[in-house]
């Protein structure tokens, strides 16, 4: 691969800019969050390149963002975040990606790793029998096209309705687990035919579940707020989205996204970042099926939320309310938004893509849950399952820089191909066994892929965005027991 | 030995180069290449086949579509093919009989799930030795 050789202009120790002239056709330029270490590997694909290229989408405000966890993607760099003014901006599907509203729900316990480790075994085993997982894995939730529907427009209110969750979990969940707007005349009957099945699943790839301790706690104040007190505390972590549903919706967009880009006469420097006016029936019909694949995945994770509580009850011999087994937040990582920001002192109301990005909004901002009022908005970084996974809180910072947005993970390193070369997934399974953490796999072999050197090292892409201000550490936990899908 | 396709590295995803003496061929190839990463094609036996129609604007969205299509029978339908006989084929549609059979746990292993297949670096070539494709799929 060559390396990449634009130029990049340094504003601080963690900020570095692609100037708005590297390419004809930018339309705002590049801001990379980034340590000066990062920088080497960032050129060595061309990920940056895709920055610059996000910067021609006609209606893009502010700058092409990239967090520190960038990686290549297809069209919009992974760890990229750009806002278009709806007025004359567009919406597009790369921007969000295939799994739309892939994203991460972390749960508290009032459990201690001396309780859970003589069980942890028995506990992986119960949570990867309760929790389908892995390809052409079916879930628990049968739905008719009716529910569906339903479910489509309710988001995780839909699962809690049926007893699978907590009222209040819906508080600490990323717009109450319901976007507006989702309209189901607007899906394919291919992506019913995808998500139906699938609903209540953990999914393939770099999908997991986590039962973590917790090793340190850098805001003590935060951190009591979240119900997270102690160091050794156990947490559990869910990472997946809207399955085959999300993909499908994804691609059938996309096809019709190819045709408005010449409709509207909008030039691309890449035709994965195929694109609409936001205000088109095309850009609608986007947002509205959107909308409908990102509650599928709230009500994913809520399910699986659920039986997690389920498998600890059974395991412990204890209610979930006795373990104290309350959600921290959900956020999602892979959605656009049409949200208000302060532009020059001006406000105006922008289509906020995240891909791979996470929404890091300030403590007093009216979408900032209750709970969370006076502190901000929790972040959840989830890390490779060897090394450890964060906490932390938006600020005000991140909402005048960066469109109230942060990094979401580690971020990788490594192609697919390259980490299968240099691991085999049983070693790995030994590996972290040696080191106290318990990995059961659908896919043995798939697991080299996600092996933790295949990832950048999370601690170094939350210093940065700590350290830049776009988000505070709170705690940091490691992970005790993985399930892979 | 006659090329039939290779898989390509690319830092979240993976990538398809395929080949063909004819554009026929390169659309086999390319679907072979496909359910090469989702299992072992040695592993899958002809039981049933399934008719395809998939049409498109252009050639090379229409290789897009088509592998979209097969990775839908997967996903949806548990579908697993190693044979593709190609009953017509021009610029914006395409007509195959595709052979295989459907998923089983205790016999195919299943290497990975691919979710679409993706325009980016989207390549379709001609030249003197015949037919090369890029796809790149989003996994």
């Amino acid at each position: 691969m060559t390396q990449w050789q634009g130029q990049l202009i340094k504003i601080d120790d963690y900020r570095w800019k692609i100037p708005e002239n590297y390419k004809t056709g930018m339309r705002v330029p590049g801001l990379i969050y980034a340590s000066e270490e990062m920088l080497e590997s960032l050129r060595e694909e061309q990920a940056l390149e895709q920055v610059a290229n996000v910067a021609f989408l006609p209606g893009i405000v502010g700058y092409s963002f990239a967090m520190p966890d960038i990686h290549w993607g297809y069209g919009f760099p992974i760890g990229g975040v750009a806002a278009m003014d709806i007025k004359n901006g567009v919406i597009s599907p790369g921007g969000v990606g295939y799994d739309i509203n892939c994203g991460v729900r972390l749960l508290r316990t009032n459990l201690s790793e001396a309780e859970v480790r003589p069980k942890i075994n028995q506990l992986i085993d119960a949570l990867f029998h309760n929790i389908p997982s892995g390809l052409g894995s079916e879930g628990k939730i049968k739905t008719s096209q009716k529910e569906m529907n339903q479910l489509m427009v309710e988001g995780a209110r839909w699962a809690v309705k049926r007893g699978l969750g907590l009222e209040e979990d819906l508080d600490v969940t990323e717009e109450g687990g319901c976007l507006t707007g989702a309209d189901p005349s607007k899906i394919s009957d291919k992506a019913i035919k995808r998500g139906m099945p699938q609903a209540g699943t953990l999914g393939s790839g770099n999908h997991f579940l986590e039962i973590q301790v917790v090793k340190e706690i850098f805001d003590p104040h935060i951190a009591s707020i979240m119900d997270i007190t102690e160091i050794g505390q156990i947490l559990v972590l869910i990472h997946t989205g809207s399955r085959g549903f999300g993909h499908q919706i994804c691609t059938d967009h996309l096809r019709v996204m190819e045709q408005a880009v010449s409709k509207y006469g909008i030039k691309l420097p890449d035709r994965q970042l195929a694109c609409a006016p936001i205000e088109s029936k095309e850009g609608k019909d986007y947002l509205a099926a959107m909308a409908c694949a990102a509650n599928y995945a709230w009500v994913n994770r809520q399910c699986i939320a659920h039986w997690v509580r389920e498998s600890f009850s059974g395991i412990f011999g204890r209610s979930p309310e006795k373990l104290g087994m309350r959600q921290i937040y959900d956020v999602a990582h892979n959605i656009a938004k049409i949200e208000e920001h302060a532009i020059n002192g001006r406000k105006v109301r922008v289509c906020v893509h995240r891909k791979g990005a996470t929404r890091a909004f300030p403590a007093g901002h009216k979408d900032t849950s209750k709970r969370y009022k006076e502190v901000g908005q929790p972040v959840l970084v989830p890390g490779d399952m060897g090394r450890c996974s964060f906490v932390a809180v938006g600020t005000e910072k991140a909402m005048k820089e960066s469109f109230g947005s942060t990094c979401h993970g580690a971020g990788r390193v490594l192609s697919r191909g390259s980490a299968r070369r240099a691991v085999r997934g049983a070693d790995i399974i030994r590996e972290l066994e040696s080191r106290g953490i318990v990995v059961k796999a659908d896919s043995v072999s798939a697991l080299a892929e996600e092996a933790p050197q295949a990832y950048k090292d999370v601690t170094q892409v939350m210093d940065v965005v700590h350290q830049a201000g776009i988000s505070r550490k709170v705690a940091m936990a490691v992970p005790m027991g993985v399930i892979k899908g | 030995m006659k090329r039939t396709f290779k898989i390509i590295d690319h830092t979240a995803d993976v990538g398809i180069i395929a080949y063909g003496t004819d554009i026929e061929q390169l659309f086999c190839n390319a679907a072979l290449a496909l359910f090469s990463l989702i299992t072992e094609l040695e592993s899958i036996q002809e039981k049933s086949h399934l008719n395809l129609r998939v049409s498109s604007d252009e050639r090379d969205s229409l290789l897009v579509e088509w592998l979209n299509e097969l990775i839908y029978f997967f996903d949806a339908k548990h579908m697993l093919f190693n044979r593709f006989d190609i009953e017509s084929l021009t610029q914006n549609e395409l007509k195959a009989t595709c052979h295989g059979e459907d998923f089983d746990p205790m016999k195919h292993k299943i290497k990975r799930g691919v979710k679409a297949a993706t325009y980016h670096m989207l390549r379709l070539d001609n030249n003197n030795d015949g037919y090369e494709a890029q796809i790149i799929l989003d996994i």
